[in-house]
């Protein structure tokens, strides 16, 4: 019975969300009051019928029901509780469910949140929003229904894949859909503003937190990813460049260029129409990354049972969702207006420069990751483009982005000048090489990779620092009031530069990484040891243990430094009762300064078994890069200015803007 | 003598040749690093590259999987051509006699030496290259009535092709 009713509160919102897209829309057209008023109770309701749908669902795996196929295939009764609530969606239905869920609730969000929005814009934003979940209510009852009943009813269920029984599963996909969800709610305040024809300062004002906290979601989201796909997977990278990561991250890159331009339109009103076209494109991405992962164009651990139909639905919905955005785009942009001018060197020149490398960023990941799919859909042979290209494309560009990071933040809004830059700018420059030269020299290897990496790490760090300076060295001689100035600074400015500082922190990780990266892959009897940059690891053999739903082969390695025991690993080859795949579990020790990762091969003659050793420097700092980043966002959403009841209009375009931040 | 006109071209003109030379970059970096995909038909019939990394796929033979420490020999079959493989390492959990497999690497004196195996399946999946390189071989052989393809396929009611390898 459970599953019933959570399918039909699914209908029941399906009449939510279809009064939800039309009646405030005629509403804010009409300026019938009473019909705005309608949006914020529909989005409650909505959100109610999502959550009681999706705690049927819970319920069902929660409760073993296996005469509902979701269920018998994705879980068993053996399954630890947490991961048969995971399991939920850890399905295609189920995931969908949960994009439905995030959905519903940036959508309440909003509503919520927004206390300070005129009624027409937050109707029109409201009702856009209900029409993206209605298009995703559709997808889930046409083509993925999780409710569907099987018969007869099996025993026991086919278990959750054993790669996804990790705490990993239960943090990454809810990260990873908020952000990606998170982008549509850009996407409505971009099409709201497109139909009711008000881009004003004040419209960024109010879209620049919504965009900068779901961008932050997605940073959590992908890094998270990252992680997971590093200790579980067991291939110890960190990124591999493959069609469902680049899905993820294209709309990341697409967002990040928009949070930027959306700064240029708050401060200065530029840039509007660009911005507009960002907030479309995203959210347009993060829908295609659907399709990608979805329908079975690509193979990898995110891509379920491939349905035709399901990568049709998906296609069309795009097509839909993209032409309309753009449709009314090329009716309403026009009539945004420009804007204040810049001259070529300000710092809306530098955040162009910074959107237009992030836009050749992305087109460069979705020529490496579509084309080879169009080709072979064509039927025209069959190529794969790996990390070879992505790397030589994307270090060049980087490293230009990175430049403009240093100096952006230092330029004046409107107008500055390069020598001014220059005088501002020499010590963080000077520091940069010399710091550089001295990390590169104590690694001891030194490459154009690693020195153009180090050099990129330094810079942005010392260019925050000197921006750090200029905003509260001591004025007119009086020295206490450094700290002061320190606890004035707004939240924005500490935030943008903790996120900038945490992709100095992501360089230097992956520059570590790339260059002093070591693996080497062993056979060991017991009692064999082999030394990698300083470690000498010591193989005592491998014993049969059981886990509550697998059994594995453990094996047992001491690794010591200059004669002292740093560690102890157990890296494991398991086989999982129910779908009896082998799997391997590696064994990591995660240090500030580095990972020691150990896998279990297979064993070989006699009772020697392979065994694999990498000696990964500074790995961590990837992903906590990564979480500086997304903080810095989150931290700068908290600024004071976006707290305050705006009502007033849009504030005077001054000049001098560069202090006012 | 530097009129506003003049400068606003000569900066259009700058990003021009800067967005142009990005443009050129990212193709040319493509071009170059474009990964081929060959079945044993094709390679048997030398027309994969030599000197040059390409990908192989189809049906790991059984019987033909012979380790020798860290190396590790065995033969690729499309069902109607055979390619020997020679890798070095630890092979991934789902590489099985008798199952899919996908490697990249280069031909060397007849043998695919190959850099990368990619088992990207279960126990009832095939990876999608490999699965086409037998279904053309046997296009080509019509003796055979029944696909290897569709035996190692599942029946729809047990449908539940986990997709699991390399990627995350």
């Amino acid at each position: 019975m459970i599953p019933e009713i959570g399918h039909f509160a699914l209908w029941l919102a399906v009449g939510v969300t279809l009064l939800l897209g039309t009646l405030p829309l005629v509403g804010a057209h009409r300026g019938r009051t009473d019909l705005m008023a309608l949006a914020r109770p529909a989005t409650q309701v909505l959100l109610g019928l999502i959550v009681f749908s999706y705690g049927c669902l819970i319920l069902s795996f929660v409760n073993n029901d296996f005469s509902v196929l979701n269920v018998a295939s994705h879980s068993n009764s053996q399954l630890p509780l947490m991961y048969r609530i995971a399991a939920t969606w850890g399905s295609h239905e189920g995931s969908l469910m949960l994009w439905l869920l995030m959905q519903a609730g940036w959508a309440w969000a909003v509503a919520t949140f927004s206390k300070s929005l005129p009624l027409p814009v937050l109707s029109r934003i409201l009702a856009v929003m209900g029409l993206l979940t209605l298009s995703f209510l559709l997808f889930v009852l046409f083509t993925s229904n999780p409710f569907d009943r099987i018969f007869p009813i099996p025993a026991d269920g086919r278990d959750l894949n054993p790669q996804l029984q990790d705490p990993g599963m239960i943090f990454h996909p809810p990260m990873l859909y908020m952000g990606y969800v998170g982008m549509s709610v850009a996407f409505a305040f971009a099409v709201a503003a497109l139909i009711g024809g008000n881009l004003d300062v004040m419209w960024a004002r109010w879209m620049r937190p919504w965009t900068t906290v779901a961008w932050a979601f997605l940073t959590f989201g992908i890094a998270l990813g990252s992680w997971w796909a590093y200790y579980e997977l067991g291939w110890g990278g960190w990124w591999f460049w493959d069609a469902v990561e680049n899905a993820s991250f294209m709309p990341w890159l697409v967002a990040t260029a928009l949070i930027h331009s959306l700064a240029v339109t708050e401060k200065r009103g530029s840039f509007k129409s660009w911005t507009v076209l960002l907030a479309i494109t995203g959210y347009s991405l993060a829908l295609l990354g659907t399709f990608l992962v979805r329908s079975g164009v690509i193979t990898s651990v995110h891509s379920f049972a491939a349905d035709p139909k399901r990568g049709a639905f998906i296609l069309v919905m795009l097509a839909i969702t993209v032409a309309a955005a753009l449709a009314l785009y090329a009716w309403r942009a026009p009539k945004v207006g420009l804007g204040a001018r810049f001259s070529s060197v300000s710092r809306e020149s530098m955040l162009l420069a910074n959107n237009v490398l992030f836009i050749v960023a992305t087109a460069a990941v979705m020529l490496g990751t579509l084309y080879p799919l169009i080709l072979d859909a064509l039927g025209l042979g069959k190529i794969s483009v790996g990390p070879p290209y992505f790397n030589a494309v994307y270090v060049p560009i980087m490293a230009v982005l990175v430049f403009f990071m240093g100096l952006g933040p230092m330029a004046r809004w409107k107008n500055d000048s390069v020598p001014a830059l220059a005088v501002r700018l020499r010590w963080a420059a000077g520091v940069t090489v010399v710091s550089a030269a001295l990390t590169a020299w104590i690694g001891g290897q030194i490459t154009l990779g690693s020195v153009v990496g180090l050099l990129m790490a330094y810079w942005i760090l010392y260019t925050v620092l000197a921006e750090l300076w200029e905003r509260v060295r001591p004025a007119g001689g009086v020295q206490a009031n450094v700290l002061h100035r320190l606890s004035q600074l707004p939240r924005a400015t500490v935030g943008m530069m903790v996120a900038h500082v945490g992709v100095a922190v992501f360089v230097f990780g992956v520059t570590m990484v790339g260059t002093y990266d070591i693996e080497r892959d062993v056979a060991m009897a017991p009692g064999d040891s082999t030394t990698v940059s300083g470690y000498t690891f010591t193989y005592q053999g491998t014993q049969p243990v059981r886990g509550p739903n697998y059994e594995a082969m453990r094996g047992h390695l001491v690794v010591t430094r200059g004669g002292v025991q740093v560690s102890e690993m157990f890296p494991e080859k398991r086989v999982y009762k129910v779908q009896r795949n082998p799997m391997t579990e590696a064994a990591i020790d995660s240090r500030i300064h580095g990972d020691l990762y150990v896998q279990l091969g297979e064993p070989v003659a006699g009772d020697k078994w392979l065994v694999r050793i990498w000696v990964k420097p500074f790995v961590a700092w990837i992903w906590g890069g990564c979480l500086l980043m997304g903080l810095g966002g989150i931290w700068a959403v908290t600024d004071r200015r976006y707290r305050v009841r705006a009502t007033r209009e849009a504030p005077t375009q001054a000049g001098g803007a560069s202090v006012a931040r | 003598m530097f009129k506003p006109r003049h400068k606003r071209l000569a900066i259009a003109a700058g990003a021009l040749l800067g967005v142009g030379a990005i443009a050129a970059l990212v193709l040319n970096a493509f071009q170059s690093n474009m990964v081929f995909f060959y079945s044993p038909t094709q390679v048997s019939a030398n027309e994969a590259p030599l000197g040059r990394t390409f990908r192989i796929g189809g049906l790991v033979e059984e019987g033909t999987v012979k380790r020798d420490g860290l190396n590790v020999n065995f033969v690729v079959t499309d069902t109607a051509k055979t390619v020997s493989v020679r890798y070095q390492g630890i092979l991934p959990d789902l590489f099985q006699e008798g199952k899919g497999v996908v490697a990249q690497g280069q031909l060397k004196d007849g043998v695919f030496v190959a850099r990368e195996v990619l088992a990207k399946h279960d126990e009832n999946y095939m990876p999608p290259e490999a699965a086409d390189a037998i279904q053309r071989a046997q296009k080509g052989q019509s003796r055979l009535e029944q696909s290897v393809v569709q035996q190692s396929r599942p029946d729809a009611a047990s449908t539940m092709p986990y997709v699991v390898g390399k990627q995350p």
